[in-house]
C-alpha cells in the first residue's frame, strides 16, 4: 500500500506534464469499464426492479408484472430467516478456521522454509487446479458411511454405527473452510513476505523477545493480507451452495441453496432477486464496516 | 526435545496444514486408478483403462472441450483488459481513481450466486438464450478484478528506479515501456492469466446460471454427482492438477535462469 502512495506521490514530470498522455488512463479504462458496467452494473440495477415484480395474474410460469412492491424483501426475508442467519454463521466459522489454518501456513513458507519457499508455495495452490466439485466430492467420500474416517472410528467405539459425518452442518462448514483456503493463505503470504526482514531484526536487537516481534511488528505490518484474506473467504463462502448441498442434510441449507431453487425449480424470480439484493446489501455493510475498523482503506 | 518442539512447531503445522491440503486430491488420483464403470465409490481394482480412454465416459470430452474454449477465450479477454485497468490505476493519478478502485472491488465483493442470477436475468430480460458466448461474457466480467488487482500488485512493487534510469538513459516513454516496465510487470500478467483460466475452468455457479444447455466439466460432474462420478472424471482432474503443477514450476525454472 505504502509503496503504492510514494509511487504516485513521486514528480514523474515526464508523465504528467505531457498533456497528450492525460487521458491514455481513460483510454486504458474505456473498456474494462464498459463491460463491468453492461455485465455487471446493469444487471444488478435489472435484478433490483425484478425484484419488486410479482406473479402475473394469467398464473403463466415465469410471467411477473411491475408493480413495485417492496413488500417482497419483507417477505423474503421473513420466509428465509433461518437460511440467512445460518449462511453468516457458517461463513464466519469457515472464515476464523480458514484464517487459524492459513496464518500459520502462510508464515512457516514466508519465513521458516529457506530454499522451500517457491514450491512450498505452488504446492499450497496447486490442489485447487482439482476441481471444486471433484474435491468436495472426494470429502463426501471420505467422511461418509462407507469411507475410512467413519469406519476408523466405529471400530474405536468413538462413533456409533448409526451416527455420521457428512450431511451434518460441522462437514459442511469444513467444505467451506477447505474450498475457500486459498483466497486466505495467498494474501496473507503476500503481504507477510513483503516485510523487510532488518525491522524483525530490529525488534530483536531492541531486546523484544520473539512472541514481542510477532505481536507488534509482523502481525500489524500483516494486517491488509489478513484483511483481504477474510473478507475473500467470507463473501463467497456466505453465498456458496455446493458445500450444503453435497456435505449437507436439508436442515443446513443456506441462502444460496434457496436463491437456486427459486431460480431454477421454482421459478419464482422477484423472490430470488429480493434475497440476492438483501445477501448482497447485508454483505456490503459487513464488508464497509469491517475495512473502516481494520483501517485499511485501499483493499484493492 | 522441548527446545526442538517449540522451535519447529510453525513447521509442524504448516505440514499438517499441507497435509490436510492434499487428502482431497490424493483421493481424487487414486481413484482416478479405479476399475469401476459408473459408481466410482469403492475400490474395485487397479486399472489404466480410464487414462487410455478418458473419453469413454458419455458427454465428459464433449463437457471437456467446451471448459477449455470458454476458459482460455475468457483468459485472453479478461488478461487483456485487466492488464490496461491495472497500469491505469497503478502508473496514473486521475480523476474518479476511487470510483475506480471502487467498481473494480465490488464484483469480488458480490457472491457469485448474484453475479450469475442476475446476469441471467438480465438475458432472459433482453430476450438472449443463454449459451457459450454469455458465459463467456459472464466469466470475463469476473476474472477482470482478479487480474487488476494481481496485476496491480506486480506493478505497485516495481522499483521506479529502474524507470528512472531507461529515462536517463535518453528512452523515450514509449521505449521505457516496452524495454523495461513491461518486461518487468510480465510475469504478474502471467500469474493473473494463470489465475483466470482456473477461475473460469473451475466455476460452477455462474456458468450453471449462464451456460443453457451448453455442458461443461464442472456441469457435467454436477450433473454425474447423483448417480456417481465417473473415474474418468477424476482423470481430467489429476490431468489439471499435475498440469498446473508443471506449469508454475517451468515458470520457477525460467524465472530462475533469468535472473541468472
Amino acid at each position: 500500500m505504502s509503496n503504492l502512495e510514494t509511487l504516485q506521490k513521486e514528480p514523474r514530470s515526464g508523465l504528467l506534464k505531457n498533456y497528450k498522455l492525460e487521458f491514455t488512463p481513460y483510454l486504458l479504462l474505456i473498456p474494462g469499464l464498459l463491460w463491468l458496467f453492461t455485465f455487471f452494473i446493469l444487471p444488478i440495477l435489472n435484478l433490483s426492479t425484478t425484484s419488486t415484480k410479482t406473479r402475473s395474474p394469467s398464473f403463466e410460469t415465469g410471467a411477473f408484472d411491475q408493480t413495485w412492491r417492496f413488500l417482497n424483501y419483507v417477505d423474503a426475508f421473513v420466509e428465509n430467516q433461518e437460511q440467512f442467519y445460518r449462511s453468516f454463521i457458517y461463513a464466519l466459522i469457515a472464515t476464523v478456521l480458514a484464517l487459524a489454518i492459513a496464518y500459520p501456513l502462510a508464515y512457516a513458507i514466508a519465513f521458516r522454509s529457506g530454499a522451500m519457499k517457491n514450491i512450498l508455495l505452488v504446492l499450497v495452490i496447486a490442489p485447487f487446479f482439482t476441481s471444486f466439485l471433484l474435491r468436495t466430492l472426494a470429502w463426501k467420500q471420505i467422511l461418509g458411511s462407507e469411507g475410512p474416517v467413519v469406519s476408523l472410528l466405529q471400530n474405536l467405539n468413538i462413533m456409533n454405527s448409526g451416527q455420521t459425518i457428512t450431511a451434518t452442518s460441522f462437514s459442511v462448514i469444513m467444505g467451506l473452510t477447505y474450498n475457500f483456503l486459498p483466497f486466505m493463505t495467498l494474501p496473507i503470504y503476500a503481504s507477510l513476505d513483503r516485510i523487510d526482514p532488518k525491522l524483525l531484526e530490529a525488534s530483536g536487537d531492541l531486546f523484544a523477545n520473539s512472541l514481542n516481534t510477532f505481536r507488534k511488528v509482523t502481525l500489524p505490518l500483516s494486517m491488509p493480507g489478513v484483511v483481504a484474506g477474510t473478507l475473500l473467504t467470507f463473501i463467497p463462502a456466505s453465498g456458496d451452495y455446493i458445500n450444503a448441498s453435497i456435505l449437507g442434510n436439508p436442515n443446513t441449507k443456506m441462502i444460496g441453496n434457496v436463491i437456486d431453487s427459486r431460480f431454477f425449480r421454482v421459478v419464482d424470480y422477484p423472490t430470488a432477486a429480493a434475497l440476492s439484493f438483501i445477501l448482497m446489501a447485508v454483505i456490503l455493510i459487513i464488508v464497509s464496516v469491517y475495512i473502516r475498523r481494520t483501517g485499511t482503506d485501499e483493499l484493492v | 526435545m522441548r527446545k526442538w518442539l517449540s522451535k519447529n512447531i510453525i513447521r509442524i503445522y504448516a505440514g499438517v496444514a499441507l497435509f490436510y491440503v492434499f487428502i482431497p486430491v490424493a483421493y481424487t488420483i487414486v481413484f482416478s486408478f479405479n476399475d469401476s464403470k459408473k459408481r466410482n465409490i469403492n475400490w474395485q481394482g487397479f486399472t489404466f483403462n480410464n487414462w487410455l480412454n478418458p473419453c469413454d465416459a458419455d458427454g465428459i470430452c464433449e463437457a471437456l472441450g467446451n471448459s477449455l474454449r470458454i476458459g482460455f477465450i475468457s483468459t485472453l479477454i479478461s488478461t487483456v483488459i485487466g492488464t490496461m485497468i491495472a497500469f491505469a490505476i497503478g502508473r496514473y493519478a486521475f480523476k474518479g481513481r476511487s470510483s475506480v478502485n471502487l467498481l473494480i472491488f465490488l464484483p469480488m465483493a458480490t457472491p457469485e450466486i448474484v453475479l450469475g442470477a442476475s446476469l441471467l436475468a438480465m438475458f432472459l430480460n433482453l430476450g438472449i438464450n443463454p449459451g457459450f458466448w454469455p458465459t463467456i461474457i459472464a466469466h470475463v466480467m469476473f476474472c477482470i478484478s482478479f487480474v487488476v488487482v494481481t496485476v496491480k500488485a506486480r506493478i505497485a512493487g516495481l522499483d521506479p528506479k529502474l524507470e528512472e534510469a531507461a529515462r536517463d538513459l535518453y528512452a523515450n516513454e514509449w521505449e521505457t515501456f516496452r524495454r523495461v516496465t513491461f518486461p518487468l510487470v510480465l510475469p504478474g500478467v502471467a500469474a493473473a492469466a494463470l489465475l483466470a483460466f482456473a477461475l473460469s475452468f473451475d466455476d460452477f455457479i455462474i456458468t450453471n446460471f449462464n451456460s443453457g444447455t451448453v455442458s461443461t466439466f464442472p456441469k457435467f460432474v454436477w450433473v454425474s454427482a447423483t448417480r456417481g462420478v465417473p473415474p474418468q472424471a477424476n482423470v481430467v482432474g489429476s490431468i489439471m492438477f499435475i498440469g498446473a503443477l508443471a506449469i508454475v514450476i517451468l515458470g520457477q525454472v525460467v524465472n530462475r535462469r533469468k535472473v541468472r
